[in-house]
Parts: structure tokens; C-alpha cells; sequence
């Protein structure tokens, strides 16, 4: 109960970073900020509520393959929007 | 209590295939929502200076609220499945009912969003409206703000009904101590819907604010 509330503060609180973080001008550093709280949020769920943390090692490993897959796709399909203007 | 079915050695095991089963179709839908993390992340990329001004027209109060409404609903669910483990019958009914009207709450918001939206003429086709040379990328910022958003809301109204289902079974004492992975699954595939909108708050609301 107690961890779960303190998990829950930390989700409250990171959210409130991430709105008054969005205010600031980072330049090309907002969309980093905004994905690493965003990431670290996602973190947070998975291995408290979703209870990843004391989950058998084939959970984590499903939970990694899923990630694996996840960068495969987007990393693939920026490919191109990424490398139009490389020249040879 | 049910049987273990034939196919598991005992209960134990047939617990954890369960959950590996929901964490297999977790990552099923992790896939789904990252093509449109991808598609919407090509085209930001292409219209950078539309895409925040599009943004800029969606409330983030509204936005910050729904997140805490939706986080509160994962904790009450986590505290359901402790419940559950505990054997509190009402304790149980409580945090799956908690969890319902906080999801309930997150989607009359967001109907409310969708509903002046299209006051503002920003729903995508031919009544939509933006002004400036940016309209049409604009157009394409909100096609997927009603995708991805709506797609989230098909999937909360499918959690919701779920968890109507559990909590009045739970109210009948249908779970134990022992017997409880529907509680469990549900909550999974709960707190997952909440991963996915932690992810949409700043790609969809946030991107633009820090533009003048």
C-alpha cells in the first residue's frame, strides 16, 4: 500500500514536470525531456503496478522483445525520413 | 475454486501462463499503437511549425487533468489486486468500482474535448477550419490526435466494461486468495491503456507550447 502511494506521488509528480517542462524553450531538448519523463512514467507502471519487477525472467524477457520490436518499427520507418538529406 | 485445467502441472503454473498469455497480447498492442507513434512522428518531422501550432489548439489543462484522473485509476486498480491477494470481498468491489468512475471520468473529459473541438471546426474533413498557410499539416496533426486519442477511448470503454463485470462478481465473492487472475489480467491490460496515454500527453498536447 505504502509503495504503491509512493509510486503513484512520483506519477503525479513527473506529470507535473513534464507540463511545466513543455513551458520552457529547450530547443531540440524539449522533445528529449518530454520522452525520458514519458518513458520513466511508463518505467514506473510497468514495474510497480504491472509488478514487472518481481515477475518471473520470461515476463522480462517478453516485456524486452516487445521494446526490441517496437524500436525495430519506428527506427525502420524513420529510416528514410531521417536520411533524405544525406548525400553519398 | 476451479480445477487447474489438465494441460498445467499445477496452479501455480497456470497462473503464470496466464499472465504471460495478457503480457503476449500487451506487446500485440504495443505494436498497433506504435505504427501510429511512427506514422505521427514522420509526419511531425516533415511539418515541425504546424504540428506545435495544431498542437497549441488542444487544452492542456484538460489534457493534465485526464493524466491524473487516469494514474489515480492505475493505483486504485493496483490496490484492487492487492485486495484481491487479501481476500477483501468489499475492499475489492471498492477499488474495481473506484477504478470504473475514474475511467468513466477520464472519458466524459475527453467527450467533452471532442465536443469542442468540432465547435471549433477542428475535426478533420471538410468543415475543418485552421488558419494561415499551415492548414493542411494542421489537418494531419489532428487526424491523428483523433485517431490515437480515439483509438485509447475504444480502448478504455472496453477496460471499463470489463471491470463492471469484475466488480460485480466481486461483490458476489466470486474472487479468493487463491482464485483471482481476472482481477489480475484486467489490471494489466488497465495500467497498459494508461502507459499508452502517458505516451500521447506530451506527443499530442505538449509538443508545441514552448514555441512562441
Amino acid at each position: 500500500m505504502k509503495l504503491l502511494a509512493v509510486v503513484f506521488a512520483a506519477l503525479l509528480l513527473l506529470t507535473g514536470l513534464t507540463v511545466g517542462a513543455s513551458t520552457l524553450n529547450l530547443g531540440p531538448l524539449n522533445v528529449g525531456v518530454a520522452l525520458a519523463i514519458a518513458g520513466a512514467k511508463a518505467l514506473l507502471v510497468a514495474l510497480y503496478f504491472m509488478e514487472l519487477r518481481h515477475g518471473p525472467r520470461l515476463l522480462w524477457l517478453f516485456a524486452a522483445g516487445g521494446l526490441f520490436w517496437l524500436g525495430i518499427l519506428v527506427t525502420l520507418t524513420l529510416s528514410d525520413t531521417l536520411a533524405r538529406g544525406w548525400r553519398p | 475454486m476451479e480445477a487447474v485445467a489438465h494441460q498445467f502441472q499445477d496452479f501455480r503454473q497456470q497462473h503464470e501462463a496466464s499472465r504471460l498469455g495478457m503480457w503476449t497480447f500487451l506487446v500485440t498492442e504495443v505494436m498497433f499503437f506504435g505504427g501510429l507513434i511512427a506514422g505521427y512522428t514522420v509526419y511531425r518531422i516533415a511539418y515541425p511549425a504546424a504540428f506545435a501550432q495544431a498542437s497549441n489548439r488542444l487544452d492542456v489543462a484538460l489534457g493534465a487533468v485526464n493524466t491524473v484522473l487516469l494514474l489515480a485509476s492505475s493505483f486504485t486498480m493496483a490496490l484492487a489486486v492487492r485486495s484481491a491477494r487479501r481476500g477483501g470481498r468489499w475492499a475489492l468491489a471498492g477499488a474495481l468500482g473506484s477504478t470504473l468512475l475514474l475511467g468513466a471520468a477520464f472519458l466524459a473529459i475527453k467527450g467533452f474535448e471532442y465536443a469542442h473541438k468540432a465547435h471549433e471546426q477542428l475535426v478533420p474533413g471538410p468543415n475543418f477550419r485552421f488558419e494561415g498557410p499551415e492548414a493542411k499539416p494542421a489537418e494531419l496533426f489532428f487526424s491523428f490526435y483523433f485517431l490515437m486519442t480515439g483509438m485509447h477511448a475504444v480502448h478504455m470503454v472496453v477496460g471499463i466494461g470489463v471491470l463492471a463485470v469484475l466488480a460485480a462478481l466481486a461483490a458476489r465473492g466470486a474472487f479468493t486468495p487463491d482464485r483471482h487472475a481476472p482481477v489480475e489480467l484486467a489490471g494489466l491490460y488497465w495500467h497498459f491503456v494508461d502507459v499508452v496515454w502517458i505516451f500521447l500527453l506530451p506527443i499530442l498536447y505538449l509538443v508545441g507550447r514552448h514555441a512562441p
